[in-house]
C-alpha cells in the first residue's frame, strides 16, 4: 500500500513540472503567434543563459516577450525587434552573433579547420601514393 | 617533422583553450556587457517613491554625475551592498534608487529598517522602464556623469574596490 502511494506521488511530482512555461498570451492570430513564437526562441534569456526567452520562466524573460508582442503590434519587422533589444541587451540577446572584426574567427574557424584537415588529408593520400610505387624505398638498409 | 605535427595540434589547441580561460578568468560570466557605456542615458520618466505624484525627468539631473542604484525590498545581495551605498553617499556622491519591481509599502518598510542613503528614489514597479536601461535584475549600478553619458555599470552588489576605483574616479572627473 505504501509503495503503490509513493508511486502516485511520485507520478504526480512528474506532471508537476509539466505547467506550461508560457503565459496565456490572446493572440490575434495564428500567424503572428507563430511569428512571436519563433521570435522568442531566437532570443537568448539575459538571466538564464542557457534558456532562450520563449523557454524561460524568468520574470525578465516574461517582460521581455511582452515587448517583444509589443513591438510587433506596433508593426516593428524581426529584425528592428532585435535591433532594438541588443540596444539595450548587447548582442548577447542574440544567440546567432554578427559578423565583425571581433566575431569573424567564430564564423570562419570550422570552415578553416576544415581547410587544415583536407589539406593534411591530401598530404598523407600523396605521401602513401609515393609510397606504394616504391615499395623498398631503401633496398640497402641493414636492420 | 610527422612525429611532431600532433604535438603542434596539441600544443596549438592548448593555447587557444588557455586564452579563452584567461579571458573569462576573475570576470562575472553572467554579467552582459551594457551597451549603454558612452552613450546618453534613457529617460527616467518615474514617480518617486515619497511623493508619487512628482515626476522626475532626467532633465532634473542634467549637469550633475550621479550613481544609479537598482535595487528592491525582495532582494537579498541589495542588503549586502546596503552599507557601501550608505558611504558613497555620505562622501558627497548623488545616489538615485531605482526600486525595481517592487511595492512601495514593501519598499519604505525595507527603507525604514536599513535606512536611506538615497538623494531621490525612484519606483518602476512593473519593470517595463528598465528594459530601455538593459536591467534585468537587481543590484546592478550606473554612473552617469555630468553630461548626461552613461559611464559605468554593475551587475552584482557593489565592493568597496569597485567603488574606490572605478566609481569615485569618474564621479572627481565630472563634479
Amino acid at each position: 500500500m505504501r509503495t503503490l502511494f509513493g508511486i502516485f506521488l511520485m507520478m504526480g511530482l512528474l506532471f508537476a513540472g509539466d505547467a506550461p512555461a508560457l503565459d496565456p498570451i490572446e493572440y490575434r492570430s495564428s500567424a503572428e503567434e507563430m511569428r512571436f513564437k519563433a521570435l522568442a526562441s531566437e532570443l537568448r534569456c539575459v538571466m538564464c543563459q542557457n534558456q532562450s526567452i520563449a523557454d524561460s520562466n524568468a520574470p525578465i524573460a516574461h517582460d521581455l516577450r511582452m515587448e517583444v508582442l509589443r513591438l510587433m503590434r506596433e508593426g516593428r519587422s524581426d529584425s528592428e525587434i532585435k535591433q532594438y533589444l541588443v540596444e539595450r541587451y548587447s548582442d548577447f540577446v542574440l544567440y546567432e552573433p554578427p559578423l565583425r572584426k571581433g566575431t569573424w574567427l567564430l564564423w570562419a574557424g570550422p570552415f578553416l579547420l576544415l581547410l587544415v584537415g583536407a589539406a593534411g588529408v591530401f598530404m598523407t593520400i600523396k605521401r602513401k601514393n609515393r609510397e606504394a610505387i616504391q615499395p623498398d624505398a631503401h633496398p640497402n638498409e641493414e636492420w | 617533422m610527422n612525429r611532431i605535427l600532433p604535438l603542434i595540434a596539441f600544443i596549438a589547441l592548448a593555447a587557444l583553450l588557455f586564452v579563452g580561460v584567461r579571458m573569462n578568468s576573475g570576470k562575472d560570466t553572467s554579467a552582459i556587457p551594457s551597451p549603454l557605456i558612452g552613450k546618453p542615458a534613457p529617460a527616467l520618466n518615474l514617480p518617486e517613491l515619497q511623493t508619487p505624484e512628482s515626476r522626475m525627468a532626467s532633465s532634473e539631473l542634467k549637469g550633475r554625475a550621479f550613481v544609479l542604484n537598482v535595487w528592491g525590498s525582495w532582494c537579498v545581495s541589495c542588503r549586502v551592498e546596503h552599507p557601501i551605498i550608505t558611504d558613497l553617499a555620505k562622501s558627497g556622491a548623488i545616489v538615485v534608487g531605482y526600486n525595481y519591481k517592487d511595492t512601495p509599502e514593501d519598499a519604505s518598510r525595507w527603507l525604514a529598517q536599513f535606512g536611506n542613503p538615497f538623494a531621490l528614489i525612484l519606483q518602476d514597479t512593473d519593470g517595463r522602464a528598465a528594459l530601455d536601461w538593459g536591467i534585468y535584475g537587481a543590484p546592478e549600478t550606473f554612473v552617469i556623469d555630468a553630461d548626461g553619458i552613461v559611464r559605468f555599470k554593475h551587475v552584482g552588489p557593489l565592493t568597496t574596490e569597485i567603488v574606490n576605483e572605478k566609481i569615485l574616479p569618474l564621479l572627481k572627473e565630472s563634479p
